[in-house]
């Protein structure tokens, strides 16, 4: 076993992906957003409720995927839910940063999410880290209805 | 009397033609199970290509140089090569593409563009690639074209009773894959030729996946058309084959226009080569060829028929064991079954089980395989697939297995 795989499949996130949290409908949500990896078919459908100021008040995923795409998509719901508009936006750059930049230090701010720092070192896996992410964003420009989103720009 | 054949090579052996197998990734020997995606270059092939660029080299079919002499000798000789291996009766037939997808693109665009009319039918399979399914999307865009798919049973196999009822006069023309590049089906080519024929359509056979592993004889398929890749039967990445029946050539239009096809220019018309040189517009891939007629050399040296024994005994072994762990699905038929094969397992996603084998030199491959409707059809989103060549062992496919009883431990 090499530590890189230890790295990037850390027993928090293969807990996550066993049992991710948060996952399931949300019927009353604002909006629904389906976001999907062509490159390997991997889906994720996520609902998302905001408050009156327009912050994140409940955030639900459910679909199928990778242990990776699995467990981000649920560490994102947890950290995400109650937070405004600005500090997602902050927290989507800072997650990015996060998998791909070579920068030493990950932000305190990302808390638990840090654990998905290992996927730096496999850049094929990005995608997967990436995609629950791309759903939210997609989520906050709609702003309402329904909408797709992929990792692969058409 | 194959298995005869079989036994005599010393398949340890011909993997020393091959520098690449002789390494280590990550710190373990290189398992290279993605043969069906590409396979490797023996030696002999690596050397063709360095000979022609440091004797041969200058543009073909124009200089009337001693060099441009030498190159336009190999690359029809490759012509010729390629004709022999595929039984076609005249090199002229033999038409030099970039590869598997861009011959279909020739014969969707080319032939497709002048004879095909609103309302005709292009019978596919529910099994085909990607390659075998868009440019025939394209074609029903642009001109008003039916697409129908033969359905794939259970077991992988194509519902080959429903033929009859596929094949109405309205089709014009069956494509369908020799050996399907995710669940391993050999399809019986010779019987669809046969009934399209009846009724009257053309025949295209994707040879992507047979090309390198068993025999294959035009004449004897009966097909109209047919292709394959270079690069997934030794040799280089960027040549492939067209193979066209020669009256149906004639009566297809150019493809694409440049230098090489052309007979005369005057600046309002033109007028054409004959095939194979009308379809090669520009400077080919000379090397390439070359660097094909090399690999054909190689195989036939082994003797097909040995390879696909080979092969076969590998992709049957893996299938038995695979099956044997808990949790884990196989595709694909039991009985005839070509050198891959593709399988789920509960424990872990195909993009997991691929990055985690990875890490003890373990290649396969884990995703759609360029067969999401097939995927589809099996009610999964991807697949991991072990796919085979001569130089692959029973004792990779041992390791192969220690290392899925690692993941299962690892992702449970």
């Amino acid at each position: 076993m090499t530590p890189e795989i230890e790295e990037l499949y850390q027993e928090v996130i293969l807990d996550h992906s066993r049992r991710p949290r948060n996952f399931g409908e949300l019927p009353d949500a604002a909006v629904l957003v389906h976001g999907d990896n062509p490159a390997c078919g991997d889906e994720i459908h996520l609902a998302v409720k905001f408050n009156a100021d327009g912050g994140l008040e409940d955030i639900k995923f459910n679909g199928r995927g990778c242990a990776i795409s699995q467990a981000s998509a649920s560490l994102m719901t947890m950290k995400l839910k109650g937070k405004s508009r600005a500090e997602v936006m902050e927290m989507l750059r800072a997650f990015h940063d996060l998998v791909t930049a070579d920068a030493s230090e990950a932000p305190k701010t990302l808390g638990d999410l840090r654990v998905m720092q290992g996927v730096r070192k496999f850049p094929q896996r990005v995608k997967c880290a990436m995609l629950a992410w791309r759903a939210v964003q997609q989520a906050f420009e709609q702003g309402s209805g329904e909408a797709t989103v992929s990792t692969e720009p058409a | 009397m194959h298995k005869a054949v079989a036994s005599q090579t010393d398949w340890s052996a011909l993997r020393e033609d091959f520098p690449i197998l002789r390494q280590e990734v990550r710190g373990y020997p290189l398992i290279y199970f993605d043969s069906a995606a590409s396979s490797q270059k023996p030696r002999a092939v690596l050397e063709a290509l360095r000979n022609f660029y440091e004797h041969d080299n200058a543009n073909v079919h124009r200089g009337l140089h001693t060099l441009s002499g030498r190159a336009t000798e190999a690359y029809e000789h490759a012509r010729q090569r390629v004709a022999e291996y595929i039984g076609a009766g005249n090199p002229d037939e033999i038409i030099f593409t970039r590869g598997t997808t861009e011959s279909i693109n020739l014969v969707a665009q080319a032939w497709g563009g002048k004879f095909i009319r609103e309302g005709d039918v292009i019978l596919l399979t529910g099994m085909e690639h990607h390659s075998n399914l868009v440019p025939w999307q394209l074609l029903a865009e642009r001109q008003g074209v039916r697409l129908r798919f033969l359905p794939v049973r259970d077991d992988g196999t194509l519902d080959v009773d429903q033929l009859s009822s596929f094949l109405t006069p309205e089709v014009k023309l069956f494509a369908f894959t020799h050996i399907s590049n995710s669940l391993g089906t050999i399809n019986p080519v010779a019987e669809l030729c046969a009934k399209a024929r009846a009724i009257g359509a053309l025949t295209l056979i994707d040879a992507a996946q047979s090309a390198g592993h068993m025999p294959l004889d035009v004449q004897e398929m009966g097909c109209d058309f047919l292709g394959f890749s270079g690069h997934k039967m030794c040799a280089p990445t960027g040549i492939g084959v067209l193979y066209g029946r020669a009256e149906l050539l004639d009566s297809i239009p150019p493809w694409h226009g440049g230098g090489e096809m052309i007979v005369s220019v005057a600046l309002e018309k033109s007028t054409f080569k004959k095939p194979p040189h009308r379809f090669e517009a520009g400077t080919p891939n000379i090397a390439g060829a070359i660097g094909l007629a090399a690999a054909i050399d190689y195989i036939e040296g082994i003797g097909r028929a040995a390879i696909f024994e080979h092969d076969s005994q590998l992709a049957h072994y893996a299938a038995d064991r695979l099956s044997e762990l808990p949790g884990t699905r196989v595709f694909g038929p039991k009985q005839e079954r070509g050198a891959l094969v593709g399988f789920v397992m509960d424990a872990a996603h195909p993009h997991d089980l691929t990055t985690f084998a990875d890490q003890y030199g373990l290649a396969m491959r884990g995703g759609h395989h360029c067969n999401q409707p097939l995927m589809r059809r099996f009610g999964v989103s991807g697949t991991t697939r072990a796919s085979f060549y001569f130089y692959n062992t029973m004792e990779e496919i041992d390791r192969m297995m220690e290392i899925l009883h690692y993941a299962v431990r690892f992702f449970s």
